[in-house]
């Protein structure tokens, strides 16, 4: 794994949260490879939300380096890590993913209001908003509609094309689909998978549940490439 | 766009964030209407008497004297003899000379004794004079000029007959000498509105057959020989001077002041205007201090909403964090909507004030003789509107700040 294929690399990081139950999460060696699907598969609890906020820079490692697309994203400052998020990185959580009283049209641009990169990929926002709707199987009326009034499958689909506007090299899902019904899933992460390639971006999702596991190009074990220890004062 | 983020996120909150707009327009709306109130009533204080350089009258304070000559506030302690009159009359400063006698009462008006001098001389705005709307001025012994007040309160015209009761608060009639009203004069905003004129003879003629304050049992003098009566009173309550220059006027007022044969007092208007808005003065600063502090109560009320509605809120600041906002962006955004909110406020106060004055405005006018004007904002009404939107601004900041905090701790990842 070259440092140019790889858009993701965790490096012996350890990060520890302090107080009162702490908790310590190590991840000695974890990479993503440009273009690639990954699903990273583990248990509430296991630190994957821990994981997710140091590889989105909310966070900072103790020790180690966390590699983003060539930026060692310990090294920056916090507001250059909020810039170097806006731009680098494409989000999508498990619910309430969107302003529930903006319209989906203002929802999917906002990216584009702190990324001046992904900004300047984008010619005419609009149309490439509703383009995205469109390849997303969105109504076309939907766009003026205020967020809060979609259904949740339509809010994931809305989350997808606000992560995708501006093609940032990768895309995190946090359990996008976990609110989703078994055969809504499907489709969404067909979806998911099409617009990511398409748009020549890494997909890496994190969930619970293994059922999904053969969509992807490789599934991770949460527990295989890091460990957590508990302990209570 | 973030402009219109904010504002679809206070629509999406509309009960509390009304509620908020509500107060601070309501508070907005009390301060400017009680500095409409303090401004208008200093104007139209100021403005009450103008053109006249001295009032006379017997001695006792300057305001008690401006009080009942002017604004027929209370009542004169002593009269002015008819001879201490002509000898100030006779004086070679005193360019014109106006009496004026007090005491009796139309319904809920004075009556006013004076001469068709007054008609030229009385002036307020600044020299505006006294126009008749309708008749004329008295020409018979027994006809009166009605100011525009007493004319619309009591329905009266032309040739309409009034009866002058004597005192203020009295029973008793002077109902066997009944006047005509003559004349209505044009509103002015002054006491003069809520007057009724008369000759200062027709004042002697009504009081023929009273002695003492209280009528002479069985004595009624016919009507047409009180007519040929000598009507030259005996006392007056009051003079208004005018002298001929105005070098002349503090010369004139030791004279008088000094005047041997009887205690007398001669007063400034302006200067005693004056002393008098000193004394309503304080009333003033201490409403004004009462309206600031409702304005401030508001604000902190915005504050106490901003607090509250931070939790709730914690998802959608996450949302922003996760777009790459800096935390500083939600700080910015906290402040914008309580700028936008004390904003929609003043702006609705500012509505809601001349609302209300345009409501107000005959009703103020009517009972206290005030007369606010309905003008654009002045400079210092938009100084107070643009304070209110930076100090909510301000305000907004201790909650945004918490906001701050929050957001750095949470991150993206919010589990509600």
């Amino acid at each position: 794994m070259s440092k140019d294929t790889s858009i993701l690399t965790l490096k012996d990081v350890r990060y520890r949260w302090s107080g009162r139950a702490s908790f310590e999460l190590s991840v000695p060696q974890f990479s993503v490879n440009r273009g690639e699907t990954v699903l990273l598969l583990g248990e509430s609890g296991s630190g994957k939300s821990t994981l997710l906020s140091l590889i989105c820079g909310t966070i900072i490692a103790q020790n180690g380096i966390v590699d983003v697309g060539g930026t060692d994203i310990g090294a920056l400052s916090a507001r250059e890590r909020d810039q170097f998020r806006a731009e680098q990185i494409g989000l999508i959580f498990q619910q309430f993913n969107l302003l529930p009283y903006a319209t989906v049209l203002d929802n999917i641009l906002l990216p584009l209001r702190f990324a001046k990169s992904r900004r300047q990929a984008v010619p005419s926002p609009n149309a490439m908003a509703s383009q995205l709707c469109d390849e997303l199987g969105l109504p076309s009326d939907v766009i003026h509609a205020r967020a809060g009034t979609l259904s949740v499958g339509q809010q994931q689909r809305v989350a997808a094309a606000r992560a995708l506007i501006g093609n940032p090299p990768l895309i995190i899902a946090d359990e996008p689909t976990s609110a989703l019904d078994a055969a809504t899933q499907l489709t969404f992460l067909k979806l998911l998978f099409d617009q990511s390639r398409q748009h020549d971006t890494t997909l890496l999702m994190v969930s619970h549940d293994a059922r999904l596991a053969d969509q992807f190009d490789r599934v991770v074990k949460m527990s295989d490439v890091a460990e957590n220890k508990r302990e209570t004062t | 766009m973030m402009l219109r983020l904010a504002y679809g996120s206070l629509i999406a909150r509309a009960l509390t964030v009304a509620m908020t707009i509500i107060a601070i327009a309501l508070s907005v709306a009390l301060f400017l209407g009680v500095e409409k109130v303090r401004t208008g009533a200093k104007a139209s204080f100021a403005d009450t008497i103008s053109g006249t350089d001295l009032i006379v009258g017997a001695r006792s304070g300057s305001v008690q004297l401006l009080l009942y000559s002017v604004f027929r506030i209370g009542n004169a302690t002593n009269n002015l003899t008819w001879e201490s009159y002509q000898d100030i009359a006779n004086r070679s400063e005193v360019d014109w000379i106006v009496p004026i006698s007090l005491g009796d009462s139309h319904r809920q008006f004075r009556v006013m004794g004076t001469t068709s001098a007054f008609f030229e001389r009385y002036k307020y705005r600044s020299g505006q004079s006294l126009t008749m709307k309708e008749g004329a001025a008295m020409s018979d012994l027994f006809d009166t000029v009605i100011g525009a007040d007493v004319a619309a309160t009591l329905g009266y015209e032309i040739g309409d007959p009034i009866v002058v009761a004597h005192g203020l608060a009295s029973f008793s009639n002077h109902d066997d000498q009944p006047f005509r009203v003559s004349g209505i004069l044009e509103k002015t905003g002054t006491p003069v509105d809520r007057t009724v004129i008369v000759s200062l003879q027709a004042i002697e003629a009504i009081h023929v057959d009273w002695q003492t304050g209280a009528r002479i049992q069985g004595q009624t003098t016919p009507v047409d020989v009180i007519r040929k009566m000598d009507l030259t009173p005996t006392a007056i309550t009051a003079a208004l001077v005018g002298v001929k220059g105005r070098f002349q006027i503090f010369g004139l007022q030791r004279a008088i002041n000094e005047y041997t044969e009887e205690p007398l007092l001669a007063i400034l208007p302006g200067v005693a205007l004056q002393e008098l808005w000193q004394i309503v003065g304080i009333a003033e600063t201490a409403l004004i201090g009462v309206s600031g502090m409702v304005v401030v109560t508001a604000l902190i009320g915005m504050m106490a909403t901003i607090f509250s509605s931070l939790n709730e809120r914690r998802r959608e600041m996450a949302i922003y964090r996760a777009m790459g906002a800096k935390p500083r962006v939600i700080v910015s955004l906290l402040v914008l909507e309580a700028a936008l909110m004390a904003a929609i406020g003043a702006l609705l106060g500012l509505a809601l004030l001349y609302i209300g004055l345009w409501l107000a405005q005959p009703l103020v006018d009517q009972a206290f003789g005030l007369w606010l004007p309905i003008e654009a904002p002045s400079m210092r009404e938009f100084w107070v509107l643009i304070g209110v939107i930076i100090a909510g601004a301000i305000v907004s900041m201790v909650p945004a700040i918490r906001a701050y905090r929050m957001s750095v701790a949470d991150g993206m990842m919010v589990r509600i």
